[in-house]
């Protein structure tokens, strides 16, 4: 079915032929033409946000806890740039995000016209792909290649870049049905013998471990489904990156938390200590394998990945698979029965007994107080009185961002949203503005930190606006508390900078943007006030008032190994049988 | 442990041999493609010894480019997925190693010079089988054409002989053999 329109009005048509029902943007002259397209069309919903960074951690909020395409509108020049951390952003996280740009029209580019940028030389190195259309011939085409890019393969942020002349112009538009790609065809099937060599050294292996990230995620509710059932059969313990978190149920017993920089005790020994490591999903990130050269040092290695470039990147390994997750695990699965496989039950058994030990010294655990507020109780409490009710949660970056991953227990794939590549103060709130946009009845809350939340505070008004009553819960501590703790772990304590001087008063805040505020100064009143917040139907500024010397552990510090790890001073001595390991 | 300057990042020294290969990439012809080779190249840090780059098919849009670069075995493993994932890219091969190939690079070398130089200078280009392109009395300009190193050779012999200015292609390359890459 082909159709005349103009290049404004093929945007909005190839968005609905998409299935996109709603959109993230800001005005300006260079899209005036696609606003104008929108105007007249009600099939999309359009979220007017307050700044573009705003607009893209929206569409990837909305994006991961959907599954969907998060997609951005906005204008040339500015728009553009300020778009440029959400895309790279949504790069580091592999987030599908489809970004429209106003350019100046075609005969001015290249003249330093007005709101003119090199949109397209901007963001070529943090998007998946982008385009600048010259040619009116060209939008259908590159608009529907923008979908199947962004989405396919490792998903992506693509920014199309459309002068306004282009948008003025006529042309013939097509739909999407068969798109192909010359030279893009991401690989989904993972190789059947290298498969088959991994179910072999799953059913051998003696200290197992299965070490997952967001590939998980991304490759669908059926990813999670199946990580469950194989991660079942074999019995085996499993842990997940920051980004991976909900795709296994941390209430299973075979959970052992986050590993990583601020993982668990137990999740950081037992990827020291294993013989097998199972990755799948995720990319030895640097946050993640500590120092290298002593990362897991005795064990074989098998690594699943979307994306080869991510295979023996950070860490070299045994059998390297290049596929999409649940296609991988889909076929795991049918050789581990068809060949009858079994675990080596002897072994397990002895190594779950290790990791029990692990476990029994309680890294997590904290000292409360009687007249303050410790964070990880609020985010404790937070968990408790909103279990239950699929709970969508999205996070700033600092101590919070750590003590929420730690804290709060996750069931399901796609309710945790947070910046773990790119680790950006500022997504949080426009996040929590594109899930609860996604999912207009649930909870959604933003687990804040004061200095974060001010980054992008103003998208407290696009909530307002479109009645969407997303939770701003700000562990406040007067301080950029992560930074504040490498200071005094790394720095000798000296404090440069990192004081949250003249903060606002949050609830006076929160009323003058039309929203509610709350605050919560003792143990005391932590439950009432949580409650509280829950059960007003508007958007809501929490001033949490916690401890301001609270850190956030286990650490493990400066170029080190997992089983170097720092632990607080209230988590469990070590048991003798591991007396050989030494702690700092 | 080796001391750590004090950060959460852990600092390596990276001992590994570095090594110099020759990749040929096929890609499709769109505007921007050679920016997101060499933008890949600066981004991640990677040497460019040589890059060429010419369109091979008209009908089809594809360009071929040959980059000549350097690192770690690791390193190189990595540049070759990292021009893989580029959504332009059709193939990438490694010229030296999964099938030696034929490299070759063109130079246009200018010398100026009089009496006993000026014969030495033509003399040694005829070693080289460089052909003159063009002469005055007190000038000439070799062509020449052969590997990198050869090239280098006479360039180098060029110097004391009145070498005035170099313009060379970079290295182009094919696999041996029947096959196309
Ligand atoms: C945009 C941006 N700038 C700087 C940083 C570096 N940074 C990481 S955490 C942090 C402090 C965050 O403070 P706050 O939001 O109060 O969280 P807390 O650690 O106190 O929980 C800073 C400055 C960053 N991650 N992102
Ligand atoms: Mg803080």
């Amino acid at each position: 079915m082909t159709q005349d329109l103009s290049g404004a009005e093929m945007v909005i048509r190839a968005l609905k032929d998409h299935g996109v029902r709603h959109i993230f943007g800001y005005p300006g002259g260079a899209v005036l033409p696609i606003y104008d397209a929108l105007f007249q069309d009600d099939g999309i919903e359009h979220v007017l946000v307050r700044h573009e960074q705003g607009a893209t951690h929206a569409a990837e909020g909305y994006a991961r806890s959907t599954g969907k395409p998060g997609v951005v509108l906005v204008t040339s020049g500015p728009g553009a740039t300020n778009a440029v951390t959400g895309l790279t952003d949504a790069l580091m996280d592999s987030i599908p995000l489809v970004c429209i740009t106003g350019q100046v029209p075609t005969h001015l580019i290249g003249n330093d016209a007005f709101q003119e940028a090199d949109t397209v030389g901007i963001t070529r190195p943090c998007t998946k792909h982008n385009w600048l259309v010259r040619d009116i011939k060209d939008l259908p085409r590159i608009l529907h290649e923008a979908f199947y890019i962004a989405t396919t393969g490792r998903p992506g942020p693509v920014v199309v870049d459309i002068p306004k002349d282009v948008q003025f112009k006529h042309g013939t538009y097509f739909g999407p049905s068969n798109i192909k790609h010359k030279t893009y065809q991401p690989r989904i099937k993972g190789d059947l013998r290298k498969i088959e060599q991994s179910v072999e050294l799953i059913a051998q292996a003696k200290r197992p471990i299965f070490y997952t990230g967001g590939g998980i995620i991304n490759s669908g509710l059926l990813g999670s489904q199946l990580l469950r059932e194989f991660v079942r059969m074999t019995g085996f313990p499993i842990t997940s990156t920051l980004m991976g978190l909900g795709a296994y149920p941390a209430s299973d017993k075979q959970w052992l938390g986050m590993l990583g920089m601020h993982g668990t005790y137990e999740a950081n020994m037992a990827m020291h200590d294993c013989d097998l490591m199972i990755a799948i999903g995720s990319r030895f990130d640097d946050r993640v394998t500590g120092r290298v050269d002593a990362f897991s040092p005795n064990s074989r290695k098998i690594h699943v990945d979307i994306d080869a470039s991510s295979i023996n990147k950070n860490v070299r390994v045994d059998v390297g698979i290049v596929g999409d997750a649940a296609h991988v695990l889909e076929d795991m699965i049918r050789l581990w029965k068809a060949k009858v496989l079994r675990p080596n039950g002897a072994a397990l058994k002895s190594w779950w007994m290790q990791i029990d030990g692990w476990r029994a010294r309680n890294c997590l655990a904290y000292k409360t107080a009687k007249d303050v507020i410790k964070p990880q109780q609020a985010i404790e409490r937070l968990y408790e009185l909103t279990r239950g009710r699929k709970t969508y949660i999205s996070t700033e970056v600092g101590q919070h961002q750590m003590w929420a991953a730690q804290f709060y227990k996750f069931e399901e794939p796609h309710h945790w949203m947070t910046s773990g590549g790119l680790g950006t103060m500022g997504y949080g709130l426009p996040a929590a503005v594109g899930i609860q946009v996604a999912h207009p009845d649930a909870l959604v809350v933003d687990i804040a930190g004061e200095a974060s939340v001010q980054m992008t505070m103003q998208e407290i008004s696009t909530a307002v606006q479109y009645d969407l009553p997303i939770k701003i819960f700000i562990l406040n501590n007067r301080y950029m508390g992560m930074v504040r703790q490498w200071q005094q772990l790394l720095h000798g304590g000296r404090y440069s900078h990192s004081y949250s001087e003249a903060l606002p008063d949050f609830v006076r805040l929160a009323e003058a943007y039309g929203a509610v505020g709350i605050r919560a100064t003792t143990p005391g009143e932590l439950d009432e006030k949580i409650k509280e917040m829950i059960d007003v139907k508007r958007p809501v500024l929490f001033d949490c008032v916690v401890d301001q010397h609270e850190n956030c552990f286990p650490m493990i510090p400066s170029g080190a190994a997992h089983n170097e790890m720092i632990l607080s001073d209230a988590a469990g001595e070590p048991q003798v049988s591991e007396a050989g390991k030494v702690l700092v | 442990m080796t001391e750590q300057p004090k950060s959460a990042y852990f600092l390596v020294d990276n001992k590994a041999a570095v090594i110099s290969k020759t990749f040929a990439v096929l890609v499709d012809n769109e505007a921007g493609v050679l920016a997101r080779v060499v933008g890949l190249f600066s981004g991640r840090g990677y040497n460019i010894e040589s890059l060429t780059v010419a369109e091979v098919d008209h009908l089809d849009h594809t360009s071929r480019i040959t980059i000549v670069t350097s690192g770690t075995s690791d390193v190189l493993e990595q540049i070759k997925h990292q021009l893989e994932r580029l959504v332009p890219v059709h193939k990438v091969i490694d010229l030296t190693e999964e099938t030696p190939g034929i490299q070759r690079e063109m130079a246009l070398v200018k010398v100026a010079g009089q009496g006993e130089k000026r014969v030495e200078a033509m003399r040694l280009s005829d070693v080289f089988r460089a052909r003159v392109v063009d002469t005055t009395h007190s000038s000439f300009v070799f062509e020449i054409t052969g590997n990198q190193q050869k090239i280098d050779a006479f360039v180098d012999l060029m110097r004391p002989l009145g070498l005035v200015e170099v313009s060379r292609t970079g290295v182009v390359a094919i696999t041996r053999g029947a096959e196309a890459m």
